[in-house]
């Protein structure tokens, strides 16, 4: 017997087994076939270690089959707390639609995301919308994008505006907090509220990330237990010095991560 | 009176507001989070108080951009 993986499960075959003869077996709609990350056209012998992955065309991955390739790929015990936690998102702008989408990603079991807006032309520069999305409310463009791109990650919307009063019941029982609205006042009211009342949930919250200075003046920072604070701390969006998708995102990307790590037992900073 | 501000020390008038040292500082209270001895200050009811010697400030500031 060798021991190869199909679709990133162990799977033991006898010697001389062929690819078309694996394909027959076990998937025979499959038509595209990709040996060691080479799609293939022909046929060949399989040899031990090989990695055989077998695509069928427009049909989506069951709930199991996307939980076992995730697992595969995250490990299973790192995996399983992913997969289990709950993440609330403050704003659906620049930073919550490119937060939201590698958490989706690596499979964050619940996102709670709130906002208000709805998607306007001038928000294609930075923020993860298409262009047919044009009118409709952030929550529900990012939901069906989110969707598309894990539709087994539960997605949780509210189309409203966030503060002190209603902001511990949308985001119930969440396991990290992220702030991602665009308005400094915003800003400060949700770390403020959400320090005063669940000073036990982890806050990942941004401030300065404009324009097109050095990636690396963007840093996490700890604030105080449970705060922890992303962004360059300086750079105000303004005339002359807009918010740009490369920064924006790096700031997002930084937010996502701290929120992976706290999810994942580790310190942010 | 001395107290330490984001962690260094500082000499102000005595009896001086938080409101009297946003101004000093030009900060706008709305975009601030202020941690007054390890409290969360709620910033409606937080511009009267005063400060007192050994006082513990933590001011953060939010610019924006999101």
């Amino acid at each position: 017997m060798i021991h190869i993986l199909l679709n990133e499960q162990p799977l033991e075959v006898p010697h001389g087994t062929r690819l078309h003869q694996l394909r027959n077996q076990q998937q025979a709609d499959a038509d595209l076939l990709i040996i060691n990350g080479f799609p293939t056209g022909g046929d060949c012998q399989l040899t031990d270690g090989d990695q055989v992955i077998m695509i069928t065309r427009g049909v989506v991955p069951s709930a199991e089959q996307l939980e076992s390739l995730m697992m595969a790929r995250h490990t299973p015990g790192v995996h399983k707390r992913i997969a289990r936690s709950r993440v609330g998102i403050a704003g659906a702008g620049g930073l919550g639609s490119n937060i939201a989408i590698p958490l989706a990603r690596v499979g964050v079991g619940e996102l709670i995301i709130a906002d208000f807006d709805v998607v306007e032309p001038s928000n294609l520069n930075r923020q993860q919308y298409f262009i047919d999305q044009i009118g409709q409310p952030k929550v529900v463009a990012l939901k069906d994008n989110l969707q598309r791109i894990n539709p087994y990650v539960k997605v949780s919307t509210h189309h409203c505006r966030v503060n002190a009063q209603n902001l511990r019941e949308i985001f119930a029982n969440v396991d990290v907090m992220v702030e991602a609205f665009d308005a400094p006042d915003q800003k400060a009211m949700l770390t403020a509220s959400h320090l005063q009342q669940a000073s036990t949930c982890p806050l990942v919250a941004a401030s300065g990330m404009a324009g097109y200075e050095a990636s690396n003046s963007i840093r996490t920072q700890k604030v105080r237990e449970n705060f922890y604070l992303i962004g360059d701390q300086k750079t105000a969006a303004r005339p002359g010095c807009g918010l740009m998708a490369p920064r924006v995102a790096i700031a997002a990307n930084h937010q996502a991560n701290a929120v992976l790590r706290l999810l994942l037992g580790e310190e942010p900073e | 009176m001395n107290l330490r501000i984001n962690g260094q020390q500082h000499t102000l008038e005595k009896g001086v507001t938080i409101n009297r040292l946003l101004t000093q500082l030009e900060l706008q209270p709305e975009r601030v989070v202020l941690e007054l001895n390890h409290q969360i200050l709620d910033m409606a009811e937080s511009l009267n108080i005063e400060l007192h010697e050994n006082d513990q400030l933590e001011i953060i500031q939010f610019v924006g951009g999101g």
